[in-house]
């Protein structure tokens, strides 16, 4: 037997299971909200050519307008001002391999439960680890807050003084580096914290994972069906030629 | 008294409009009437007002017959009342009563009474759309009651809110809460203000919560299936539907971006599309639904839909295309007989796009008190504010100097 039909079998016979950790595309889903004089990510928006009528007789389609930053998605390194000179470093050009591969949870769902603000820190990933143990090299690492379960405007978490959510401090991240990390997910609407701006460096998850080549997940959900380690994380994003980011289907395959 | 609830077992009432033809320049009577102006022709040459409008001056035969406001003071000589008509829409409307008004300016009249007025009485004269869209003469009374608007023949002429149910677009809208406010006191039952992306706090949503006869419901003008779920909940319900919803970036055409443009046609101009594609059907089909039928579809322009500042390239592009749009709708909304209303703006006070711009700048109350104005006078086109109304005066009398003025070319 090959260790593909093992796997086929164990997931037939319910040894393995999938756990979807995606949000549906839907054109009420928040997204990234910017100081309106920039530019804007765009909201998914859908719009029927034909069903089944005179604009198409027997077949129904719709065209789609998303940005590739919207919904659940993925960061490529050249997302950001750091990673722009990163090889390979474009959704197209990334090695298929890095879709496939081991995933780390960190649960943090307590804190972000009493604070909004709550971060990600080097002594909770160390913590993690002493439980745990290290975090492997390549491995995706999770950060669990259960944010995914908010709904409407308390999801952004937006105040007059800008959007609060929990995300990585720079010291976490450098951490992540540390144990050559293949990338950072997270259940908000980015990798950073609602308040990363104000970090040094600002955006530390986008600047520091990027910079150094490594993927980011974001407005992931149902991280609390996955266990701590031993998990496959499945994310393979659209194949767009010098894309920055996509829109995907993550999938985790977690031992019953 | 407002108006009974329909009983749901008959019929709703099949639109039907009042004699439509005209001659060309009878077509000038609608063009004075949509904007709430009192204008008849005068010869060029003799001064003679002329009515009917006619191509050739009644006293001097000059062609030269420009359409000038005119002072509406006149007097009934004789009245009638019209008990039997061959057209249907007169026949649904018996008795209806007609005058002769000798007008101070000179010509003599036959036109719509006013219930209060008749023989005898001092009348000042309007021009009115009818629900063909065309002008008519209207006799009202040099001081009406308090509830002269609710006259059957002047309530036919208008888009009054009073007892009407009222869709704006966009709560978010600068323009939003003083709309709501002012159409309240004009006597609208019920205002429905669309919310977009509820997702987004904003803080201005607590002054609309808990508002009597007003509602805040899911709403996003760039999105057609948003707008086809409101106008499934909703659409047979909206009498007046103000669109409110509006996005403006500064910048030209030939910088580099595309995105923000594309922004401001999905908003202002495909945004506009898919109201007029969820509501207008509805709307037209209950046009002549008792006296709260659905009457007028409303749309907020800059006066850059009729000339571009340049330093708002993309946005100006797209309030043309949305005024070109509005104008396709008046044609598609003719045989119904509801109509489209624009409201033309120039900068507004609280817009921070255009806060840079010295004043006088437009308020949100002053754009308000406009709008409401203009659809208890059932109008066409608006204009409000000093700077609109200079903008929409210079592009009647000459289109390509004012390009050139726009330009910077002028001293």
């Amino acid at each position: 037997m090959t260790l593909t039909s093992d796997v086929a079998r164990a997931l037939a016979q319910g040894d393995a299971r999938i756990v979807d950790l995606t949000h549906t595309l839907d054109p009420d889903f928040p997204v990234i909200v910017l100081p309106p004089e920039f530019g804007q990510c765009a909201r998914f928006r859908m719009e029927e050519v034909s069903a089944y009528d005179h604009r198409g007789p027997a077949w129904k389609w719709h065209n789609l307008t998303l940005n590739e930053h919207t919904g659940t998605h993925f960061d490529a390194p050249i997302h950001w001002i750091s990673g722009k000179d990163v090889p390979n470093g474009a959704v197209d050009e990334i090695d298929p391999s890095a879709f496939v591969g081991p995933v780390v949870v960190i649960d943090c769902s307590d804190g972000a439960a009493r604070d909004d603000d709550f971060e990600l820190t080097p002594q909770i990933i160390e913590a993690w680890e002493a439980d745990h143990g290290r975090i492997p090299a390549d491995a995706w690492v999770l950060m669990r807050t259960d944010w995914s379960k908010r709904r409407g405007a308390a999801y952004l978490n937006m105040a007059e003084d800008g959007p609060h959510s929990p995300g990585p401090t720079p010291g976490a991240v450098e951490l992540l580096l540390e144990r050559d990390i293949r990338g950072f997910g997270t259940e908000t609407v980015g990798t950073d914290a609602g308040q990363g701006a104000h970090y040094v460096p600002p955006y530390p998850a986008h600047y520091l994972l990027h910079g150094a080549g490594k993927f980011g997940l974001q407005c992931l959900c149902n991280l609390d069906q996955l266990p701590p380690t031993g998990a496959l994380l499945i994310a393979p994003p659209l194949k767009i030629k010098g894309g920055t980011g996509s829109p995907l289907r993550v999938l985790a395959m977690v031992v019953s | 008294m407002p108006p009974r609830k329909k009983d749901p077992q008959k019929r709703t009432t099949v639109p039907v409009l009042p004699p439509v033809a005209r001659s060309r320049a009878a077509l000038g009577l609608g063009v004075m009437a949509a904007q709430g102006r009192f204008g008849l022709q005068v010869c060029a040459d003799c001064d003679a007002v002329q009515y009917p409008p006619r191509d050739a001056c009644h006293r001097c035969l000059s062609d030269d017959l420009p359409w000038r406001d005119v002072d509406p003071s006149g007097r009934v000589l004789a009245e009638t009342t019209i008990r039997v008509s061959p057209e249907p829409y007169f026949r649904a409307r018996m008795p209806w009563r007609m005058g002769a008004v000798q007008l101070q300016a000179g010509p003599m009249m036959n036109c719509h009474l006013h219930g209060e007025v008749g023989r005898g009485d001092a009348v000042r004269m309007a021009l009115k759309l009818d629900r063909a869209g065309q002008g008519v003469l209207v006799a009202l009374p040099m001081k009406g009651s308090e509830t002269m608007q609710d006259d059957p023949v002047l309530r036919a002429m208008s888009s009054d809110p009073k007892h009407r149910r009222v869709l704006i677009t966009d709560a978010r809208a600068p323009v939003a809460m003083a709309l709501v406010q002012a159409l309240l006191a004009a006597g609208a039952v019920h205002v429905v203000v669309g919310e977009p992306e509820a997702w987004r706090a904003w803080p201005e949503r607590a002054a609309f919560e808990g508002m009597e006869q007003v509602s805040l419901l899911p709403l996003d003008v760039t999105d057609v299936s948003s707008v086809q779920t409101l106008a499934a909940e909703i659409g047979g319900k909206v009498d007046i539907l103000i669109n409110t919803a509006s996005f403006t970036r500064p910048g030209g055409v030939m910088g580099r971006d595309t995105v923000f443009a594309r922004d401001a046609f999905e908003v202002n101009t495909l945004g506009l599309m898919r109201l007029a594609q969820g509501f207008g059907p509805g709307m037209a089909a209950r046009a002549q639904d008792g006296a709260d039928a659905a009457v007028c579809f409303v749309n907020i322009l800059s006066v850059q839909a009729l000339v571009p500042d340049a330093s708002f390239g993309a946005y100006g592009a797209s309030q043309a295309a949305a005024r070109s749009i509005g104008q396709s709708l008046r044609a598609e909304f003719a045989a119904s007989g509801m109509r489209v209303m624009h409201l033309y703006v120039g900068p507004v006070e609280t817009d921070p796009w255009v806060e840079p711009l010295p004043p006088p700048k437009v308020t949100p109350a002053a754009m308000a008190r406009a709008l409401v104005g203009g659809l208890v006078d059932g109008l066409e086109e608006v204009v409000c504010g000093d700077i609109a109304r200079d903008v929409y005066a210079r592009w009647q009398a000459d289109a390509l100097l004012l390009e050139r003025e726009m330009k910077g070319t002028g001293a």
